[in-house]
This record gives C-alpha cells, sequence and structure tokens, in this order.
C-alpha cells in the first residue's frame, strides 16, 4: 500500500521533472515560428524541415546523435562539477587539451587493434583534462582562488597553445597543409554502424558513461560525499568530510569527462585534430547540463535535443531557406524557458489556488451572518 | 477617538507550503505594550511583517487609527506610523550614529547634508524619549545595547507611533534588559504602542499590559497579561500541559574526559577571539559556557571541530592530546560529537534525505559500505531504527531534511551524534529555533547521556538553558573565561554581571 503510494509519488515527482522542460520545449518552438514567420519564411516548411531533418530518417537520425556526442560528455562535466558546488565553464579548453593528447596519441601506436587502441586514446584524453583541471582545482584548494577566473583563462590558453602546437612553427604539424595534426591511425577511427548513416558508437560510449557517473554520483562513497560538498559546504566539512579532496576529485573528473569528449570527437568525426574546431562545445555544455536537470539521464536527453536541433537547422536552411542561426535562438528560447521554470503545472497550481480563494472570500461574505452584525 | 490603534482583522497568508497566518485577527490599544507570544513557526514574524509590509497579505483587513489602509511596503508602515527593530540590526557600522538615524532622511542645507543638523536632530530625539546615545560614535565601536537604543531611537525619528520589536532581549544581558525594560516603559507614558515579539514567558510577565499568543497560524487567545499565569500561557502556546521541571538526577563525575588548557584562537580578520581558553569536562558532567554572542563562542565551537586552528594552547581527549593540526574526522576518532549551533548551516544537507543526513560522517565506516559502494539497505536500516528511538516525526526515511520542522531536523542531528556513541558530546546552542516541547527532549536526551557517563560541553546565550542543565558554569567574555561558579552558587544575577564583562576572581 504505502509502497504503491510511494511509487505514485515518484512517478509524479519524474512527471513535474519532465514536464518542465517539455514545456519550455513548446513554448520555445512556437516563440521561433512566429520569428520564421515574421522573417518572412513558410512557418510549416521550416519547421518540418527541422523535424525531418533531425529525425526524420536513419541518416539524419544518426547525424544528430553524432553532432549530439560532444555535447553529451561536455554536459556530464559540466554536472559532475556542479554537482559537487563548483562552476567549471572550464570544459571548452579542457576539451581542447583532451583532443590534442588524444589526436597525438592516436597517430602514435600504429599496429595495435581498434579495440584496445580506441580506449587508450580515449582514456589519454580523460588524462589531458583532468590535468588541465588540475590547476584551477589546486589553486582553488590551496588558496581560494574563485575557479571561474581561471577557467576562462584556462580555456584561452588551451586554444592557443593548441593553435600554436599545429601552426606552421608548432611541433605536431608534420607536413600537413592545414593547421591540423596528421590523420590518426585507421584503428581508432570510429567506423559508421549501419551503411547509410554517419552513426558510429561514440554516442553509446557515451551513455555507457553517462551511466557509470550515475552510479558513481549516487551509489558510491566519494559521489556522496561529493554532492554533499556541493550542497552544503560547511556541513560536509563539519561531518568530518575532506573537502578539499571531494574538491579536487570533482573537477578532475569534470576535467577529464571534457578531455574525452575531445578526443572522441576527434576520432569519431574529423580523424585530426585541427586548430580552433570546437564551435563552443565546452559552453554548450552547460545549456545541456542545466536543461537535463545536471542529471546524467537528462543529459542524454538534451544532448540528443540540443544535436538534432543543430542537425536539423541545417536541413531548415537549405529546404526552407531560414538563417542557419536561428537554431542559436531557438536554444536560448528554451534555455530560457527552462531556468524560468515555466512549468504548466505550476501555473495551473496558482490559477487554482488563486480561484480557491477568491471562492473562500466569497463564502465569507455572502452569509450575511457575523460580518455584518458587528 | 478610539482606544485602539491597530486592528489586523481576518488575516490570511499563505507561503507555498504552509499556511503562515490563518485568519488572524489582532488588536492593539494606545499606550500599551501588547506581546505577541508563541513558538517558532507559529506566524508572529509573519504577521508584523504583514503589519511593516514586507509580506503581502492574501486575505483580510488592517485599519490604523480606525481608518482601513493598505500597507504594501515597510515605506507605507513607516508613513502611517508603524516602525519595526529587527533582532538583527540594521546599523551600517563603519558610520556614526548621527549618520545611522538619518539614513534614508538626511537633512540638508543648501542640498548638501548638513552632518551638524543630524546630530542635533540626535540629541533632541535622544532627550525628548530620554535615551542617551553619542551622536558622534561609531556604530562598530558602541555596544550592543547603544545599537537597539539606536535602532529604536531611528525608528522613533520617522515618526513611530507603533513599534514591533522582534525578540529585543535576545543579545542582551539580564541587566541590560532592565534598561530596555525602562525605555519601553517610558514609551509607553508617552503614549506609543509597542509590540514585542518573544517566546520567553517571564518577559512577558514582567513587561507587557496584554498578551496575544499565537499557535499554529492561529491567535489562541488575548489576555490581560495580570490575568493569566506563566503556566497557562505556555499551555496555550504549546497546546498541552508543559512541565517546566527538568528532572536532573544526582550525578558523581568520574576523570576528566576533555581538557583545553591555553587554548588562543584568532578570528577571521586576524583579530584575537580566544585569549587563552582553559577549562575540563569530566565523565557524567555537563559544563555551561554562558556569555552573549559574539564573545568566542563560535570560535571555540569552531577549533574543537578542526575547522580554523589554534595558534597556541592544547586539547586533550581522555587524557590523549589532540595533535596541532586536526580536522573533524580526528575528533570524531578520538570520541568527539558535536551538535552544531546552526544545524541548518552545520549540522544539516537540507536537499539529502534523512537517511543520508544521518549518514553523515559516517560513510567511512565498515557497516556501511562496500568499498566504494554505500550499503543502502544498511544505511535504511539503520535510519529506520534511529527515527524510532529519536521520535523524530517524518512520513518516511527518504523525505528531505528540508521537509522537517525545525524541532525534526534537530532530532536528525541528536541522533546523529548521540549514535556515535562519543565520550564528549560539544552542544552549541543545541535548542536554538526550538519549540518547548522540543526543547523539552533535548534536555532529556543531554541528561540522559550525562547519566550515561558522557562528558558534556554545552555553549548556549540562553541563561535559562545553563542553569537547568549545567553542573558547572562558566562565563565567556571577551574571548576569555572571566568567571566560574558551581551550579549551587550560581545566582542569575551574578552569572549576569559577569557576562556584561564583570570578572569575578577564579578560585574565589
Amino acid at each position: 500500500m504505502s509502497k504503491n503510494k510511494n511509487l505514485r509519488k515518484k512517478a509524479y515527482e519524474v512527471l513535474g521533472d519532465l514536464l518542465d522542460p517539455v514545456t519550455a520545449i513548446i513554448i520555445a518552438l512556437t516563440l521561433g515560428g512566429i520569428i520564421i514567420a515574421l522573417l518572412g519564411d513558410d512557418v510549416s516548411i521550416a519547421l518540418s524541415a527541422l523535424f525531418k531533418g533531425s529525425v526524420g530518417n536513419l541518416r539524419n537520425f544518426g547525424q544528430s546523435l553524432l553532432s549530439a556526442t560532444p555535447l553529451l560528455f561536455t554536459g556530464l562535466s559540466f554536472s559532475v562539477a556542479y554537482r559537487s558546488g563548483l562552476f567549471n565553464i572550464g570544459a571548452e579548453g579542457q576539451l581542447y587539451m583532451g583532443a590534442i593528447v588524444g589526436a597525438i596519441v592516436g597517430t602514435l601506436f600504429s599496429g595495435l587493434p581498434g579495440i584496445i587502441y580506441i580506449p587508450l586514446v580515449l582514456l589519454s584524453g580523460a588524462v589531458a583534462g583532468a590535468l588541465w583541471a588540475f590547476l584551477p582545482a589546486i589553486l582553488k584548494v590551496r588558496l581560494g582562488v574563485h575557479e571561474v577566473i581561471n577557467v576562462i583563462m584556462l580555456n584561452k590558453i588551451a586554444l592557443y597553445l593548441t593553435n600554436w602546437l599545429v601552426s606552421g612553427k608548432g611541433p605536431f604539424r608534420l607536413g600537413s597543409v592545414q593547421p591540423a595534426t596528421p590523420f590518426v591511425d585507421d584503428a581508432v577511427r570510429l567506423k559508421a554502424l549501419f551503411p547509410g548513416t554517419p552513426m558510429n558508437i561514440g554516442y553509446l560510449i557515451g551513455i555507457f558513461i553517462a551511466f557509470n557517473v550515475f552510479m558513481l554520483m549516487w551509489k558510491t562513497k566519494s559521489g556522496y560525499k561529493m554532492r554533499a560538498v556541493g550542497l552544503n559546504r560547511n556541513a560536509a566539512e563539519f561531518a568530518g568530510i575532506n573537502v578539499s579532496r571531494s574538491v579536487l576529485t570533482a573537477f578532475m573528473l569534470s576535467g577529464a569527462l571534457a578531455g574525452i569528449g575531445g578526443a572522441m570527437e576527434i576520432i569519431s568525426v574529423y580523424g585530426r585534430f585541427y586548430a580552433g574546431f570546437s564551435p563552443g562545445y565546452g559552453f554548450e555544455g552547460i545549456a545541456v547540463s542545466l536543461l537535463g536537470n545536471n542529471h546524467p539521464i537528462g543529459i542524454v536527453i538534451s544532448s540528443f535535443l540540443f544535436g538534432a536541433l543543430k542537425t536539423g537547422a541545417m536541413k531548415m536552411q537549405i529546404i526552407a531557406g531560414t538563417n542557419v542561426n536561428l537554431v542559436k535562438v531557438l536554444q536560448a528560447l528554451i534555455i530560457f524557458f527552462v531556468a524560468g521554470r515555466w512549468s504548466i503545472l505550476s501555473l495551473l497550481q496558482k490559477q487554482v489556488d488563486k480561484f480557491r480563494a477568491f471562492r473562500k472570500r466569497r463564502e465569507a461574505q455572502d452569509p450575511a451572518g457575523e460580518e455584518n452584525n458587528l | 477617538m478610539s482606544e485602539t490603534i491597530i486592528q489586523m482583522k481576518h488575516i490570511v497568508k499563505r507561503f507555498p507550503s504552509v499556511l503562515a497566518n490563518d485568519d488572524v485577527s489582532l488588536e492593539v490599544r494606545k499606550g500599551e505594550i501588547h506581546a505577541l507570544l508563541g513558538e517558532n513557526g507559529a506566524g508572529k514574524s509573519t504577521l508584523m511583517n504583514v503589519l511593516y509590509g514586507l509580506c503581502s497579505l492574501d486575505e483580510g483587513e488592517i485599519f490604523f487609527d480606525d481608518n482601513k489602509v493598505e500597507i504594501a511596503s515597510p515605506k507605507d508602515a513607516i508613513k502611517l506610523g508603524i516602525g519595526m527593530v529587527h533582532q538583527h540590526f540594521m546599523l551600517v557600522e563603519h558610520l556614526t550614529v548621527a549618520e545611522n538615524l538619518v539614513l534614508g532622511a538626511e537633512p540638508t542645507k543648501r542640498g548638501f547634508l548638513s552632518y551638524k543638523k543630524a546630530e542635533a536632530l540626535v540629541k533632541e530625539c535622544a532627550e525628548k524619549y530620554g535615551l542617551s546615545i553619542q551622536p558622534k560614535a561609531l556604530v562598530a565601536d558602541i555596544s550592543v545595547g547603544e545599537q537597539q537604543r539606536l535602532e529604536i531611537l531611528k525608528v522613533l525619528y520617522r515618526g513611530a507611533k507603533v513599534l514591533i520589536l522582534d525578540e529585543p532581549t535576545a543579545v542582551l544581558t539580564p541587566q541590560k534588559v532592565q534598561e530596555l525594560y525602562k525605555v519601553l516603559r517610558n514609551l509607553r507614558e508617552n503614549g506609543h504602542s509597542i509590540i514585542i515579539i518573544t517566546h520567553k514567558l517571564h518577559e512577558i510577565k514582567e513587561i507587557s499590559d496584554r498578551v496575544s499568543v499565537m499557535r499554529s497560524g492561529r491567535i489562541i487567545g488575548t489576555h490581560e497579561t495580570s490575568s493569566v499565569t506563566k503556566e497557562q500561557l505556555a499551555e496555550m502556546m504549546v497546546g498541552r500541559p508543559v512541565i517546566f521541571d527538568i528532572k536532573k538526577e544526582e550525578c558523581t563525575p568520574g576523570k576528566v574526559v576533555f581538557e583545553v588548557n591555553d587554548l588562543k584562537v584568532k578570528d577571521y580578520r586576524g583579530l584575537p577571539a580566544l585569549k587563552g581558553v582553559s577549562f575540563s569536562v569530566q565523565e557524567g558532567e555537563i559544563v555551561g559556557i554562558a556569555g552573549i554572542d559574539g564573545n568566542g563562542q563560535s570560535e571555540l565551537l569552531q577549533v574543537l571541530s578542526g575547522l580554523i586552528s589554534k595558534t597556541a594552547g592544547k586539547i586533550s581527549v581522555s587524557g590523549k592530546e589532540v595533535p596541532a593540526k586536526f580536522t573533524q574526522k580526528d575528533m570524531f576518532n578520538l570520541g568527539v560529537a558535536h551538535i552544531s549551533e546552526d544545524r541548518q548551516k552545520w549540522g544539516l544537507i537540507l536537499d539529502y534525505s534523512l537517511e543520508d543526513n544521518l549518514l553523515l560522517g559516517l560513510e567511512g565506516e565498515k557497516q556501511f559500505n562496500n568499498g566504494p559502494f554505500l550499503k543502502r539497505e544498511a544505511i535504511s536500516a539503520r535510519a529506520i531504527e534511529l527515527i524510532e528511538r529519536f521520535d523524530i516525526r517524518t512520513p518516511s526515511h527518504e523525505i528531505m531534511a528540508k521537509q522537517l520542522s525545525g524541532g525534526n531536523q534537530q532530532k536528525v542531528v541528536l541522533a546523529r551524534e548521540i549514535s556515535k556513541d562519543p565520550t564528549v558530546l560539544i552542544a552549541a546552542q543545541p535548542t536554538r529555533g526550538l519549540d518547548v516541547g522540543a526543547i523539552e527532549f533535548v534536555y532529556k536526551q543531554l541528561l540522559e547521556q550525562r547519566a550515561n557517563g558522557k562528558g558534556i560541553l554545552l555553549i548556549s546565550f540562553e541563561l535559562d538553558e545553563i542553569f537547568s542543565l549545567s553542573d558547572k558554569i562558566l562565563v565567556l567574555y571577551g574571548g576569555e573565561i572571566i568567571a566560574e561558579f558551581t551550579r549551587d552558587e550560581a545566582t542569575v544575577d551574578a552569572v549576569g554581571l559577569c557576562m556584561g564583562g564583570v570578572r569575578r576572581d577564579l578560585n574565589e
């Protein structure tokens, strides 16, 4: 009986949690439609192109997954830090470091089978990202320097450092015409899973890692401690939890996740490291994480949504002739409404409360009793 | 001319999860001191916030001098002549008394601020109401009592006829409380009306003309203070008879389990906060540290829990010296448990479930984990057992700590700390913000621990609490222990004097 009740309560909670973003998406798409119309394009063609172009067929679906993969990792990266009380907006830099180290490792050991080589490349990306996060983490723990300032600077440093590494004077260009590293070994390139779709196992690896993040954060001792520090640092410290160690762990884990994302992008899409390849995956990850309630399961969904929007927007541009930046407007609107917690449920609740108050007042006045006799 | 100044009729105020005021009506007469009594969370503050315009009301009406008024903001309230003195003073420390007084309504001379005028105004105001105060002194330099006087003066300066005082005696020594009463009586003679929010019964008997008792959002009754006894008031407040006498069995203290020697600590500004504090706690003994807030209590608690490090001194537990640098974990391993002064800040993680809160600090114990993974069944089973044993009122062990009432939150902290089976229990303000029922429970638990031979260090600002529980009373003033009493020789007057800084020769 009570178990049943608990289950139902939980179902309501999950439903409530889901309703917020779903409402936000509906409102955002509606407003987006209005904007499209105002720009003079055909709304129905544009929106159907957006839909078909993102999930309409296997090919586009695969492309959406491909676009979603880096966001899944940077989203996870942000969420782990956020849950631990850190604001890591440095995923971009950590991603670059993971990408370049992954790309270099990918050229070093030709002859290794993919089953060993791919994990090795991803691992090297993780280590690079974690080390890049170690600096702001140790500064925070030892000197109390706020992480945001440091990671912003480290983002720039990572970008220009990698730019230089693959520039004409840099050590890793090695005969390439473009500012890029040589191509990685064929064994580490992720192949399409089915013919006719670019989908590879990247996103599946992402889901697997998201599951591990969930297990770590919610089922283990160190996750318990990290989240405790994130929710109430004082109480955690007072209870004897080593706050510094938790902060270090969380920050480096966050960096590692972004680093894997970088390495993954190299072996999945580009095949080599290009200078400035990321269009801002690290920052989009923040939105993905917040949209997914900073929870691994939510992030799997929200990263796909963002990937699909990106892919669909391209098709929308081709078919309906809309501006490609429109999708950024849509993303912004979604974030805006999610952040504002415009949930249908809470809006409804407000109306119901108002109505009840009104009725009660009427009842209190109508029975022409005590009030008038006074 | 009617004799009432304020009438609040059928006030309803809802917050998302609670009905803070449920059809409350209150009437305050001209020239009376009206006490508003109730436990924490009874709705007193909400009601006064509505009156002062800090909260909008959902339903109901307010009449001021028989005219219906809308009070949408403190500005409206001040315009009408309603002023509020908050428990935590709203003063700018680095401005002078005069500057603080006129802040928001500064006197000007040809468009420029005139300090002379301001100072003259302070003098005039102070003389008019018989409140002595130095206009040129910096607020940071004057005493808490003077700051409170300044707050009252500020309200009067803005023309208040009705003063709302929120727990005005919480920061004062017993002697200063008497001075405040004199001021309030003076104001009453001048025709002002005063509303005092409080949960201290003896204050009500001493100062108020009438008293309204609130419980769970409703007014239980309004009475002439002279016509009710303390016991009746307490019963109205809690909803059941309250036994005031706490049975304290005789205990013979055993060997010393906790010893602090010449402890020195600096506060966050680098100023000395503890200037060589020494004391010891024996088995089966409660040592109470009395004193006004801000005399080093927080620092003492923080250094004893390893949150800040000491600059000198020695701490030993059961004869073993605590290393120079230690963490809370080391203290736990030595057998020291803590009940913190602010359960929401230090004691609990409000967004964690009850069972996770009960686990806090114990997650490393063998029985609760399988290597890196937590053992959920063991954690839940223990939570259920502790909920039963400590009578924590909760629908489930899985709900968030923030959903519990203050009393139940404190029970969670108590349950966790006592279940660690410590040799020494440090309890700082263990009943802060709790209702009478919960206070009784906490006292009982602490006394039970004392009977079990634990050494207990009690740090509290409530003198009543110190007197009800302690076997030995120390007074902390300005970072030093300036007096020591055995329970039998201690009187409220004597301890109160010391809390104000009067030194008493130790070993007198």
